[in-house]
């Protein structure tokens, strides 16, 4: 369960490009509840994953994860708990090694870390068989530079890394945003595949409302950097992009969605 | 000609124990992303250690620890101006660098230089015995690549390698970067040292500016090697073994030129003119291409094949 109480994030303090990112966010998620993720540009939805994942200190609140106080921990030590994918898909994997040694990075997320072989023997047919379960023929890859995948390879090899020890709390920053259409349906089937088998507990962000509407079982809108609208369950299912476009520009004093929202 | 030939053996020996520091730049530079200067200092570190320890009746390879020991405090040096005062690395390596000039003048009893003579006491190499020192050279070259061969498989290792090539997604895996990359510049100043330790014997003396422009041969080598074998090889210990083959190649390059007639005084204004032009390279290349070429992954920062 996560807990996000009264949380503020101020960049920039005191100088002229002050900017309050987050202010006042409150924020529940039980187990297993997938959550999607809508707001402008701006609106601080990426701000509130950094927090939660400890990018950045913040300024006032609490960020509880199943109890566990980790408003101040640092973000390597959290990082055990948290699964993420970033827009960038560069941002989630180390170019410079192979696919198995960044699987048997993320399996080391949890641990600490010896002289014990950084890839042991057992270890290289297991990760082969998940990343078979892709589906994108890299099975036979596995000892290939990630840097040398594409966007959208590199993005599954990602989310397996993020789901490969089962995160208290699965992080996704509009993870198929900087993908080509084709390639992001299928990297968002593939982390509806995820979520469902291990029910895991989800934040995604996404700027496309239809996914936003279709995924998970509640839906939050985010503006100024507070939380201004959600639904959940039955109330979500009803919901349509007309809906969310209306309530937006009511939340934001009638200034008009912005374009991007209104293409998608 | 004879004459350039008749020193080549002499260049070789220089040549790797060079290389073997070349090894340590490898690691900061190429596998951490973080430019070292503390080098400089750490190699003049490595022979003071080694000429007062010897001098003092201290057993050679118990020197030799000694020396990498005080490379690895360097580095821890640099490591925590980086890491903990937040220092960006470059003035991190230089604050250290200066630091060592004074601290290496200590070790050495305020003296410049000192002496330390294979006739009065046991020492691995010389250059009065040339074919041993390329022995003894080579050897050590071996152990060190197939240990940091092994520590760069290790889970600490991969966590280093990742650390240098994208950092975010390192601490997104649990690895705290600051511990990774204090471990780096340790481990690579502690190499440099032993190298300046080696250097110091077979030269028969050691001198406070022993390591001036340490850091800028280093980079040759390690430029010179990626040159010359990037395509042929990948595998890690081949890569660090390129390195020492291209300190090899620089000395003996040198060696020549210095034979043709160029003033010693002109050499560090050519081999920084060099590194400065093999840098370019790479930089240039993207300009030319533009965005049309296919994205080069060691264009992330790290290396691609560290
Ligand atoms: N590292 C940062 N430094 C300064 N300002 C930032 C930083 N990150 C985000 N911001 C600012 O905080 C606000 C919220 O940003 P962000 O959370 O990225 O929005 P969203 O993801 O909803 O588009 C924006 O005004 C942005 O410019
Ligand atoms: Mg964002």
């Amino acid at each position: 369960m996560l807990e996000i109480r009264d949380l503020y994030k101020v960049f920039n303090a005191g100088t002229v490009n002050e900017k309050m990112a987050l202010s006042g966010l409150n924020l529940t998620l039980e187990d297993s509840d997938f959550v999607t993720v809508i707001g402008g540009n701006g609106a601080g939805k990426s701000t509130m994953l950094n927090m939660i994942s400890g990018v950045f200190p913040s300024d006032a609140g609490k960020i509880l994860l199943d109890d566990i106080d980790i408003t101040n921990m640092r973000e390597h030590r959290r990082a055990k708990y948290l699964g993420r994918v970033f827009q960038d898909p560069m941002m989630g994997t180390a170019a410079t090694m192979s696919i198995e040694e960044n699987l048997a990075m993320a399996f080391r997320r949890t641990r600490r870390r010896g002289l014990a072989w950084g890839v042991k023997h057992d270890e290289k047919q297991r990760y082969r068989e998940v990343v078979a379960s892709l589906g994108l023929g890299l099975e036979d890859r596995m000892t290939t530079k990630v840097g040398l995948l594409s966007g959208g390879q590199r993005q599954a090899i990602t989310l397996l890394m993020a789901t490969l020890q089962k995160p208290k709390l699965l992080l996704l920053d509009e993870h198929t945003a900087a993908l080509d259409p084709k390639t992001a349906a299928k990297v968002l089937e593939l982390t509806e595949t995820f979520i469902q088998k291990e029910k895991l507990t989800t934040l995604m962000i996404t700027h496309n409302m239809k996914d936003a509407l279709r995924l998970g079982n509640r839906i939050i809108m985010m503006h100024n950097g507070r939380i201004i609208f959600e639904a959940a369950g039955e109330e979500k299912e009803k919901l349509t992009v007309a809906d969310l476009l209306k309530m937006f520009e009511k939340a934001s004093g009638g200034e008009f969605a912005n374009d991007r929202m209104l293409l998608t | 000609m004879t004459q350039f030939l008749s020193s080549l053996p002499g260049a070789v020996a220089q040549g790797i124990i060079w290389g073997i520091m070349a090894i340590g730049v490898f690691i900061t530079f190429k596998i951490l992303d973080i430019p070292d200067l503390t080098v400089d200092g750490s190699f003049s570190t490595g022979g003071a250690v080694l000429v007062t320890t010897v001098t003092a009746g201290l057993n050679v390879w118990a020197a030799l620890l000694l020396a990498f020991a005080a490379g690895c405090a360097a580095g821890f040096v640099t490591g925590t101006f980086h890491t903990k005062f937040g220092i960006p690395a470059i003035l991190a390596g230089i604050l250290t660098q200066l630091a060592l000039y004074s601290i290496n003048l200590r070790i050495l009893g305020g003296l410049a230089n000192m002496p330390l003579s294979y006739r009065n006491f046991s020492l691995l190499l010389s250059l009065s015995d040339i074919p041993r020192a390329l022995i003894v050279g080579g050897l050590f070259a071996v152990v060190v690549i197939a240990l940091l061969y092994w520590f760069f498989g290790t889970e600490v290792g991969h966590a280093l390698r990742a650390t240098g090539c994208n950092q975010m997604m390192a601490r997104a895996n649990g690895v705290n970067t600051n511990i990774t990359k204090m471990a780096g510049i340790v481990i690579s100043n502690g190499i440099v040292a032993l190298a300046g330790a080696l250097l110091a014997q077979y030269q028969g003396f050691t001198d406070i500016n022993m390591g001036r422009g340490a850091i800028v041969i280093g980079l040759a080598a390690v430029i010179i090697g990626e040159v010359l074998f990037s395509r042929i090889f990948h595998n890690f210990a081949l890569r660090l073994l390129s390195a020492v083959i291209g300190g090899v190649v620089y000395y003996c390059v040198i060696t020549l030129v210095l034979r043709l007639g160029l003033n010693a005084n002109d050499l560090k204004l050519l081999t920084a003119l060099v590194v400065a032009v093999f840098l370019g390279i790479p930089y240039w290349q993207r300009q030319f291409t533009g965005g049309k070429v296919k994205i080069d992954p060691s264009a992330q920062g790290g290396d691609a094949n560290a």
